[in-house]
């Protein structure tokens, strides 16, 4: 079954870009949130992640700071 | 152990291009890097990457991946080099992953970093209010009080680009005025919510779960500003600190000759690493297949 994916970035950030290139290339569905413009999910973001670097993955709960390409495929068992 | 004709340290435009070169020339070798892109991935806008008028670094890192791979080259990703030491013939290369590997030739191509300030509070704040990509998370400081350290082009660019975002910023430079471009720099003095604080450096970041503030000194006035955000763009090291043979300048950058050979034969180096005059992607590219074919040539007379 498809895994529920959320991504939390920002528009001009690069690796927010190849991480969804990325999720792309793989045929994973996911929800994109800006958080530059949404702030209730920049919140969200942060308070999930303690922290506010993006891009921020949540797979089904497991939260992924950064491209971490590793752990991304884990994460999707790829 | 299997000997490599060739080892590529780093896959920026400079280890790529080699990686590239290398397959073409059928050469038995191995790509090692921590990433893919290098600072290109960290780019926004590229124009003057010729045959693109206008590229993103995203989509230019796109395709210089896909270049690469498209010859099934042997790529270690996400695995740091930590040693390359020359014994006898044959370089060894040590790595993050306890893995050695080795070969008759190696071309580090392994780039440079942001440097970090290297200030009390800046490891526990990183990621939390301290940044430094102010193009990846300066949407993120909307409405909110930042400081941006730093005084060149890149300090600059942070702070044009935080002025539609941030409700105040400060710039911390610690010379007596702004160095970076004369219209880069008119732009900023324009900004109604920049405050330019030159001669002044900071000496430590404190907060609570994130940044809340941080203390610098102005001349001989030490003072806390409050701020929610610290941008560092402060410039870059080059990561060559896993090599300790090859001669280096007064910058840690690696002395090469105009054939990529630096001092110790067999290694040689590319791109921002190096005393290159010049720290350009085009010209990364092109180095990189310079030292490609001259370890090429170097493994044909040895």
């Amino acid at each position: 079954m498809a895994k529920n994916v959320k991504i939390y970035s920002t528009p001009t950030c690069p690796w927010c870009i190849r991480t969804k290139q990325f999720l792309k290339d793989n045929s994973i569905a996911f929800e994109d949130y800006d958080v530059g413009s949404d702030q209730i999910k920049a919140d969200e973001m942060v308070a999930k992640s303690g922290q506010m670097g993006v891009p921020v993955l949540d797979i089904e709960g497991e939260i992924i700071v950064g491209f971490d390409k590793e752990r991304i495929k884990a994460a999707l068992g790829l | 152990m299997r000997i490599y004709d060739l080892i590529i340290v780093g896959a920026g435009p400079a280890g790529i291009t080699a990686s590239v070169y290398a397959a073409r020339k059928r050469m038995d070798f191995l790509v090692i890097t921590g990433d893919i892109g290098g600072q290109t991935a960290w780019s926004a806008d590229i124009e003057n990457y010729t045959g693109y008028q206008f590229v993103t670094g995203p989509e230019l890192v796109d395709k210089f991946e896909k270049h690469m791979r498209s010859y099934d080259t042997n790529v270690k990703e996400g695995e740091g080099v930590t040693g390359v030491e020359k014994t006898g013939g044959l370089i060894t290369i040590k790595t993050d992953k306890e893995r050695e590997y080795q070969a008759k030739t190696v071309i580090i191509a392994s780039g440079k970093r942001s440097k970090e300030l290297g200030i009390p509070g800046e490891k526990e704040y990183k990621n939390k209010g301290i940044t430094y990509c102010a193009t990846c998370d300066g949407p993120l400081f909307s409405g909110k009080t930042v400081a941006i350290i730093g005084g060149g082009n890149s300090a600059l660019d942070a702070a044009l680009q935080l002025e539609r975002i941030a409700s105040k910023t400060y710039i911390i430079n610690n010379t007596p005025r702004l160095g970076g471009d004369a219209i880069m720099l008119q732009k900023v003095e324009k900004a109604v919510n920049v405050e330019i604080l030159n001669d002044s450096s900071v000496l430590a970041i404190s907060g609570d779960k994130f940044v809340n503030s941080i203390t610098i000194k102005s001349g001989e006035e030490e003072k806390r500003l409050p701020v929610e955000g610290i941008f560092v763009e402060i410039g870059l090291i080059p990561n060559s600190d896993f090599v300790k043979d090859v001669e280096k300048n007064n910058l840690g950058e690696i002395r090469i000759n105009n054939r990529n050979e630096t001092n110790v034969p067999g290694i040689f180096a590319a791109g921002d690493v190096t005393d290159v005059p010049e720290k350009q992607i085009v010209i990364a590219a092109g180095e990189g297949s310079k030292a490609c074919l001259s370890a090429f040539r170097y493994l044909a007379q040895h």
